[in-house]
């Protein structure tokens, strides 16, 4: 895998305000502009404060974090830490309290989920978003009608990026194996053509030698297409050893923004937070 | 013989209609998990407005027209309005709103077009072929029941299978959350779903009046019984089940009311409903593994 190349430099640059950002946003609980000059321009997504409840349950409490352009920040956190919470809000499957949610410098906060797609954002959900009931093929083509016609050609670069689900497109997708479902619906979010991608626990329930299949494609993807990645995991390790960027989210609250291989090396926070 | 040929003539083509209201439901039911009561209402109205364009004048063609487009109108808007607020929550709420919208709209025709019995004059002779002395359960009329039947399945499958907009409707369907997240307009696709359902449930009621040949605001009320154990022999999710669930149940209750006597008709669709869910809950095309409900 290429991750540990590339990634530093800029990484570096960028720690030290995310670092701050994070602190500030805790402390106050308002939402942060961040300051850097760079950090901004590069920035694809930028959360800003951020909290949504369930009821009385507050599972966001002013999440403050920028997903930068070319880059994968990865958020990381137990069960109930709110990881799942922040995509579905970033998208708008869950209305925020408060914070805005700013994706290419257009506030989104308030558009449809239906719209997301169309301004360069696809989020892939949690548990392998396949639609069971239609055929691996029509799975992928739900991801391109709002794109009016499409030419055969992008579908046959998903089939050439995953020849695995290839071989099953005439079969309904809840034949598929965890891994080919997890395929198909990277794949499928691929077609949108997206700026940035949200992937939700990738990893779950997968065999380690598929999840480093994956993430080794979305690195390829990231560092060759310019493609942006949110990615939201409970497997801290594998999730790290992947991205850019790390966020760590506790009880609805951003913890600490850092490098990702700064992450992984720091025992404390690793045991405290991220449980390896 | 005779007789057993013209209750199987018999049995189709009251299967096909059954098939025709069964086809209306599963609509519904696929987009919104929803079983709509109001069908037999919704189909009645429009073939009540139907009937007085026909006895203004209007050929009985127009009239058809008129029934399919007040149909689409018709379920569009009640889809928007009444169903909107309660989709996605409890599903007795959709329930009872529509059992209340099937009252409301039997009286609304009632308020409009009075309560007595009307002649509904069929739009080809309804007098059967002859076999020599024998005279088949089967004429010019019968005959574009069937047809009419056979063209709207193939074309709605046909719209469900080749379509963009069949593959939004189908995705829509059946995982929404995804479907919204992929860009399709859910809320869109729902109200197309009611509005295609009330044309077929129109349709229905036309064919319906044609074969019974005089109509009251309540005629449709026992098709509702009869297309819904359509409907759940068909599995209720799939179209191509509800046509020969249709079908099954037409030739089956043809058979009872030729053999058996003309009371027992609604018994024997009860009983057909009764051990359909003891033995096949998901019916006989049921395309998921389990059904609620």
């Amino acid at each position: 895998m290429a991750e540990a190349h590339g990634s530093t430099a800029a990484g570096a640059a960028g720690t030290g305000l995310s670092k701050g950002d994070a602190g500030r946003g805790a402390a106050t609980g308002s939402h942060v502009v961040a300051g850097g000059g760079t950090a901004t321009a590069d920035a694809v997504l930028s959360v800003e404060g951020l909290s949504a409840a369930y009821g009385p349950v507050k599972a966001l409490d002013g999440v403050t974090l920028r997903a930068e352009q070319g880059r994968i920040t990865a958020v990381l956190g137990a069960n109930g830490a709110g990881k799942t919470t922040l995509l579905r809000t970033i998208s708008g499957l869950v209305r925020p309290t408060a914070g805005r949610v700013v994706l290419n410098g257009e506030d989104v906060t308030r558009s449809p989920v239906e719209a997301m797609v169309t301004k360069g954002m696809s989020h892939v959900p949690e548990g392998r978003g396949v639609i069971a009931e239609l055929t691996v093929d029509e799975n992928l083509r739900v991801g391109s009608l709002f794109r009016g016609k499409v030419g055969q050609d992008e579908f046959d670069r998903v089939y050439d990026l995953f020849p695995r689900i290839k071989e099953r497109r005439g079969s309904t997708a809840h034949t598929l194996s965890g891994g080919e479902r997890q395929m198909l619906v990277i794949g499928r979010a691929l077609l949108a053509r997206p700026k940035l991608l949200l992937l939700d626990e990738p990893s779950l329930g997968l065999a380690p030698r598929i999840v480093a299949q994956i993430f080794a494609l979305l690195r390829k993807l990231v560092d060759t297409e310019g493609l942006s990645v949110l990615l939201v995991e409970q497997n801290a390790r594998s999730a790290l050893s992947v991205a850019d960027t790390g966020v760590v989210l506790n009880l609805g609250r951003v913890v600490v923004t850092d490098d990702a291989h700064r992450l992984a090396g720091d025992e404390d926070l690793r045991h405290a937070y991220l449980g390896f | 013989m005779q007789q057993f040929v013209n209750l199987t003539l018999g049995g189709v083509i009251t299967g096909a209609v059954y098939a025709a209201f069964a086809l209306a439901l599963v609509l519904i039911w696929r987009s919104t998990r929803i079983v709509n009561f109001a069908q037999g209402a919704m189909g009645a109205l429009t073939t009540f407005i139907a009937l007085s364009l026909i006895e203004g004048g209007q050929s009985y063609w127009v009239g058809l027209v008129v029934a399919l487009l007040a149909g689409l109108v018709i379920g569009a808007v009640i889809e928007r309005v009444v169903i909107r607020p309660v989709e996605g929550g409890p599903e007795l709420n959709a329930v009872i709103v529509t059992l209340g919208l099937f009252i409301a709209i039997q009286a609304l025709i009632s308020v409009l077009f009075g309560v007595n019995q009307r002649a509904f004059v069929a739009p080809f002779s309804t007098i059967g072929f002859k076999a020599g002395d024998f005279t088949l359960a089967l004429s010019p009329n019968t005959l574009f029941t069937l047809g009419a039947v056979l063209l709207v399945m193939v074309g709605l499958t046909a719209l469900f299978r080749f379509t963009r907009v069949g593959l939004a409707m189908r995705a829509s369907a059946f995982g929404q959350e995804v479907a919204r997240l992929l860009g399709v307009r859910v809320g869109r696709m729902l109200t197309l779903g009611w509005a295609l359902a009330a044309v077929v449930g129109s349709l229905a009621g036309m064919l319906i009046a044609a074969e019974v040949t005089f109509v009251a605001p309540t005629f449709m009320d026992a098709l509702i019984v009869f297309g819904f154990v359509a409907a759940v022999l068909g599995g209720l999710d799939s179209p191509i089940g509800a046509v020969v669930g249709g079908l099954l149940l037409g030739l089956a209750l043809s058979y009872v009311r030729g053999y058996l006597g003309d009371e027992l008709v609604g018994l024997a669709a009860l009983v057909v409903l009764v051990v359909v869910l003891l033995v096949r809950p998901g019916g006989l095309f049921s395309t998921t593994q389990t059904r609620r409900a």
